[in-house]
């Protein structure tokens, strides 16, 4: 306290305290609107050298308002204030491109190794789904109207005759319409990945059920193009984009069995805590699932229009699921060293 | 902690949480309320729905003048424009320097990790990938029904109870976390743009005319003091003739008509002493308030 109260003086220590300190108050609080209004170049360097100085001088102002005023506005108005210059003087500053440098580089593999477990999970479910597709279609072709919607079948059923399949394989959509529905593809597809982690919240049991379904598409399809005899060229239209796509949604999964995990065994932690950590850890791996999916999309729109060839395709499909476990799963060093 | 040993009652009660600052003070943030926020999500859904007409008119703005052989790009960066409004609008707006979208800013609202620990990208990724169940499923599970025709009764019972579940959950936790705060661990809270208002003691007031006992003064402790405060601050006249008359009748003073003068008077002077008070460091937190009380034993 600059100004020690006077006990020989009539009520006016408080307004006194708060007509010298004002002024400060004042210039922090008009630093900070100028600071929030837009970027941080608005603010000159004396600004910048003034702000943890005034912001200090307000903290302290706060405590010594709350020992010895009684003025219900002068403590609320110091509470924000300081609130507010609190969370611009510690707030996260790095910028957005050394951001996204530690993401690929560090945290999104590092998160993904950590699912390991939920992973693996995944991909049998996903296996699981497209064995049950495949057996109960190829036993009964009845099952591929059960499993696949109609909209999605687009004529690939069992009405179709080997020739129309196999236009469909090489030519599918037709060049016109091939971007937009590479698009459509993507956005459909993160969302669907997206409500993989969100469910996941429910003990994770809609998140199996997605899982499951989608492999059991998958099979369906699988089976409806074997009796056909188009089996292995059928395989090279998936695979290119798939090993990327499929493996995209494996991982969403994963988040989502991650979060449903935690809720139902936290473990030595709370189970807010417990929930609250696996979420931030499984948003992190979310966050490269989108990129994931724009990747397959891409394939998927040009990739598969441009590479017709069956051995091409299958080598494109295999060399992207070979470098995303290489980046996943290469064990990294702590970051910084 | 000193700091905490002086901590009145007001804070602790309330939707009022602890942050200590690496400096040791503090900062008692207030927990934004079920109104604040779901005020704040309507002005956010309304941003999104005209950002969305605005983008739509210039994309057609862009087929039309580009011709018909650009049908195939506008489309794209519809579809792509769309994605990226429907699911980035809240996490880069939290990302951003204010940790608030457009609606949380209007209503003085921002996003903190609990505990005071930084707000990180996860964490908004986290919080806001929740909306997910919490706002576009059911909204897109209506929106399939109607489109159907088919909004059997069942269905819509059953997707109006998913909703419900979501919708009264931040009711059912004392820090009113919603599903998606939950999992990222922040809270919402208020961190208004307060001006300061004008000091009730600077105030000219007719203060000689009234004069007090010591004994009326220490009446009335901190809690209705600040009462009184919010009162004349709003300064409604029927209010302020109730408190007057009521003060009047517990201290023993004659009326004389002059309500809000008596009412500052009083105000000046039982806050003078309570201050003073808080100096020898009595601090009495409201009326029933007797044990670090001695009458006549103050200034």
């Amino acid at each position: 306290m600059t100004d020690a109260p006077d006990l020989a003086l009539p009520p006016a220590d408080s307004r006194r305290f708060r007509a010298a300190r004002e002024p400060e108050w004042r210039q922090l609080e008009d630093i900070l609107a100028r600071a929030e209004s837009g970027s941080l170049r608005k603010l000159s360097d004396e600004d910048l050298l003034a702000l943890p100085i005034l912001y200090r001088g307000a903290l302290s102002s706060l405590s010594v308002a709350r020992e010895t005023s009684l003025d219900l506005e002068l403590v609320n108005y110091l509470e924000a204030l300081c609130a507010r210059a609190y969370f611009f003087v510690y707030g996260v500053r790095t910028r957005a491109g050394s951001r996204i440098k530690d993401f690929f580089a560090h945290d999104w593999p590092v998160a993904v190794q950590g699912l390991w477990k939920e992973t693996l999970a995944s991909l049998l479910l996903m296996i699981v789904g497209a064995l049950a597709g495949y057996v109960l279609v190829q036993s009964d072709p009845v099952w591929f109207d059960s499993f696949v919607p109609t909209e999605l079948a687009s004529g690939r059923d069992f009405s179709a005759n080997a020739e129309t399949l196999r236009e469909t394989l090489y030519h599918d959509e037709g060049a016109d319409g091939l971007s937009v529905f590479a698009t459509m593809l993507f956005t459909h597809n993160s969302q669907v990945a997206m409500l993989c982690f969100a469910l996941g919240f429910a003990f994770g049991v809609p998140t199996a059920m997605l899982i499951v379904h989608n492999g059991s598409m998958l099979g369906a399809f699988m089976a409806l193009f074997e009796s056909r005899g188009l089996g292995f060229e059928m395989g090279g239209w998936l695979i290119i984009h798939g090993s990327t796509e499929l493996f995209a949604i494996v991982l969403a999964g994963a988040a989502g069995f991650k979060i449903g995990w935690s809720v139902v065994f936290p473990g030595e932690m709370t189970r807010i805590a417990a929930a609250a950590r696996s979420g931030r850890s499984a948003a992190i791996v979310m966050g490269g699932v989108v990129v994931m999916l724009l990747v397959a999309g891409l394939l998927e729109g040009f990739g598969r229009q441009l590479v017709t060839g069956d051995a091409t395709r299958y080598a494109i499909g295999l060399a992207m699921i070979t470098l995303w476990i290489g980046y996943f799963y290469i064990p990294r060093g702590a970051r910084h060293g | 902690m000193a700091e905490f040993a002086a901590v009145n009652r007001r804070a602790l009660t309330g939707r009022r949480r602890s942050l200590v600052t690496p400096e040791g003070v503090d900062l008692h943030l207030s927990l934004a309320e079920f109104g604040q926020r779901a005020g704040a999500f309507m002005i956010d859904l309304v941003a999104m729905i005209l950002a969305l007409v605005v983008f739509s008119i210039l994309c057609l703005i862009l087929v039309a003048s580009l011709g018909m052989q650009s049908v195939e790009i506008g489309a794209i960066i519809w579809l792509l424009g769309f994605f990226l409004l429907r699911n980035f609008y809240f996490i880069l707006f939290e990302m951003g320097p204010r940790a608030a979208t457009f609606g949380k800013r209007m209503l003085g609202l921002r996003v903190v990790a609990r505990g005071g620990d930084r707000l990180t990208a996860d964490r908004v990724i986290a919080r806001n990938l929740m909306r997910e169940i919490e706002f576009y499923l059911p909204l897109s599970f209506l929106g399939y029904n109607v489109a159907e025709g088919s909004a059997g009764g069942w269905t819509a019972l059953a997707g109006l109870l998913w909703t419900g579940l979501f919708v009264i959950f931040p009711f059912f936790n004392q820090d009113r976390l919603r599903i998606g705060d939950l999992l990222a661990g922040t809270w919402v809270v208020n961190v208004p743009k307060r001006k300061l208002g004008i000091d009730r003691l600077q105030q000219e007031s007719r203060a000689e005319s009234f004069a007090f006992t010591e004994a009326q003064l220490d009446v009335y402790g901190i809690y209705e003091l600040q009462t009184l405060e919010e009162v004349l601050r709003n300064d409604h006249p029927d209010t302020i003739a109730t408190v007057a008359a009521t003060i009047r009748h517990k201290i023993g003073a004659a009326p004389d008509g002059f309500d809000r003068d008596f009412l500052v008077a009083y105000y000046d002077a039982a806050r003078g002493r309570m201050e003073r008070g808080l100096l020898f460091g009595k601090r009495r937190e409201d009326k029933f308030d007797r044990t670090e009380f001695r009458p006549g034993g103050g200034g």
